[in-house]
């Protein structure tokens, strides 16, 4: 059991060390939500008004934790992205001929990718009263913990992937192509409620439309009226559990069986 | 940690095979590498090397055959293999972000050591292959040749007792070879460790106790490269013409001596073959565009196993 606890850390550690060491990849990862937020947000302030919005609040608000959830997005993409050739010419050659198994493996890059994205989650939550809101100390505690579950199930989806694709390129294709959908379909970007009705079904189906519920619900913990929540935060929290879990596990089974050769 | 079952073999591997979808890449590869050997596994690119050092480094399952490592299953006893084995890989897996120190930490943890043993571990190796001034330096910092010496220093570090090498002195120049070399061979003096390796440079094979050589998946020989190299009939010239089958013939019925055909020139190889230099120049020196004449090397002896050049077989996988 120790064993496994220095393992998996230093697996953690050493994500996070060569990210701070990466400037740009802090910067770009925190940049591209923002410029989406600013311009997007601020320009169907005006006009955009979709049906279905919490009341007392305006689209950058509604917008805003959708663009947390992109930002969490980005950052598993790029962060897990490495492994597809780290484990055949790189760093993870090394981890997979070592005394270590292939569940301690992921579950290192997991809490390594899911620090950072925290990382940048914590900067951008400290621009959260530039979009009038105001977090207390335990909205910003609990909506970090949203994020950090959000962030451990797509880091798992992205290693499920990574470790099963053989080229970079296909898996930032792969990734962009079933986690942006993923994403829309999720309630970040326009509330549910308006929506038609095949749309709302599919919303319903995908797991990260309850940790964006979620999310949002810790978001405005004081005004629970302007989160738009559509149910309690408990089920949504279960839900985005039980997801993460479900993800994790799936990365687990893939990497045990991933080719190395 | 159960210690090294005495009596067995560095590795002994029996039938073992290998198959990519349809495409062969080793079958019936049987070998024993014995304690504090030197052993090399030379073959052109796609000959089976890449693949059977994947098989003994635990990377690639083992589909057919078997193979024990100091006695213990490759397939069932995997951790004990691993910590018995120190791999360098043919392209590096140190985290260029890292620093030298912390690349070995990091090593160190994923096989249990910490605290003060990887302090005194880590201290020592980076001492031994005079990198103790650079623990702080990123690894991108460092040349090519300095990056390989980390590689050792990291693969030497929980103590194997068998380091695996794939292809070592690629891209290293000839000075940081040698020392690179000087350096194993230390290792196998004063420490007892068991080197193995893969290589298609002949340099390095002549340096091996012993050598295999792996030929389309098939290990097609084995043994010191010098009684190899006797196993070639005497010298060995190479004649180089216009038509080499028409050339060809007339050796044969003329002097009564078979050749081979090799990438487009005719191979004799004979005892004391200096005075049919001669001979040949005088009855065929018109057709003749070069001779060269010379003591076998590994690889003639290659050619001699396998009709093949040992460069012009380039497969294009691996």
């Amino acid at each position: 059991m120790r064993e496994i606890f220095l393992q998996a850390q230093t697996l953690w550690y050493r994500e996070v060390v060569r990210f701070i060491r990466q400037p740009i990849r802090v910067v770009s990862a925190i940049a591209t939500p923002l410029v989406f937020w600013l311009l997007l947000g601020a320009g169907l302030q005006a006009s955009f008004k979709p049906s279905g919005m919490p009341p007392g609040i305006g689209y950058v608000q509604y917008f805003y934790p959708g663009v947390i959830v992109l930002m969490l997005l980005f950052t598993a993409i790029f962060a897990t992205a490495s492994t597809v050739d780290d484990r055949r010419q790189g760093f993870l050659q090394g981890v997979l001929v070592a005394p270590i198994s292939r569940a301690t493996i992921v579950l290192g890059q997991a809490l390594g990718c899911t620090t950072l994205s925290l990382m940048q989650g914590a900067i951008f939550l400290a621009m959260a009263p530039m979009a009038g809101i105001h977090l207390s100390l335990e909205a910003i505690i609990v909506s970090l913990a949203m994020m950090g579950l959000i962030a451990f199930a797509m880091t798992s989806i992205g290693l499920a992937m990574a470790w099963r694709t053989e080229s970079t390129q296909g898996f930032h294709a792969f990734m962009n192509m079933l986690l942006l959908p993923l994403w829309m379909l999720s309630g970040s970007v326009f509330p549910v409620a308006g929506a038609p009705g095949w749309f709302q079904w599919t919303t319903r189906l995908n797991p990260l439309t309850y940790a964006v519920d979620a999310l949002r619900q810790g978001l405005y913990l004081a005004e629970p009226a302007s989160s738009g929540a559509t149910m309690p935060m408990g089920s949504s929290v279960m839900i985005a559990i039980a997801f993460a879990a479900f993800a994790f596990i799936l990365a687990t089974r893939v990497a045990r069986t991933a080719s190395t050769i | 940690m159960d210690a090294i079952r005495a009596g067995t073999d560095a590795i002994d591997a029996r039938a073992l095979g290998f198959r990519y979808g349809d495409r062969e890449a080793l079958s019936d590869v049987t070998f024993s590498i014995a304690r504090g050997e030197i052993f090399g596994f030379l073959g052109p690119n796609g000959g089976g090397k890449t693949t059977l050092f994947k098989l003994l480094s635990t990377l690639a399952p083992i589909q057919s055959g078997s193979a024990r490592l100091f006695g213990h299953d490759l397939e069932g006893e995997t951790g004990a293999v691993r910590r018995r084995l120190g791999v360098v890989f043919q392209h590096p897996s140190l985290d260029g972000k890292l620093t030298v120190g912390e690349n070995l930490a990091a090593h160190g943890h994923l096989y249990g050591i910490s605290g003060k043993r990887l302090r005194e571990r880590s201290a020592a190796m980076l001492e031994r292959l005079g990198l103790s001034a650079r623990e702080r330096d990123r690894v991108e910092t460092l040349s090519g040749g300095l990056q390989r010496r980390v590689e050792l220093a990291k693969a030497l570090l929980h103590e194997p007792a068998l380091m695996l090498l794939d292809e070592p002195s690629t891209g290293l120049d000839p000075a940081a070879r040698r020392e690179f070399w000087n350096y194993l061979e230390h290792l196998r003096e004063h420490e007892g460790v068991t080197i193995v390796l893969t290589t298609h440079y002949m340099e390095e094979a002549e340096r091996c106790d012993r050598i295999g050589i792996l030929h389309q998946g098939k290990l097609v020989a084995i043994a010191p490269p010098g009684e190899l190299k006797s196993e070639v009939g005497g010298d060995v010239i190479v004649i180089r013409t216009e038509e080499p089958e028409i050339l060809q013939r007339k050796i044969l019925a003329r002097f009564k001596l078979k050749s081979q055909l090799v990438d487009g020139a005719i191979r004799i190889e004979k005892l004391r073959a200096h005075e049919l230099v001669r001979d040949l120049i005088d009855a065929f020196g018109e057709e003749i565009e070069s001779v060269s004449f010379g003591k076998p090397t590994l690889e003639d002896v290659f050619v001699h196993l396998t009709g093949h050049q040992f460069f012009a077989d380039i497969a294009p996988t691996e």
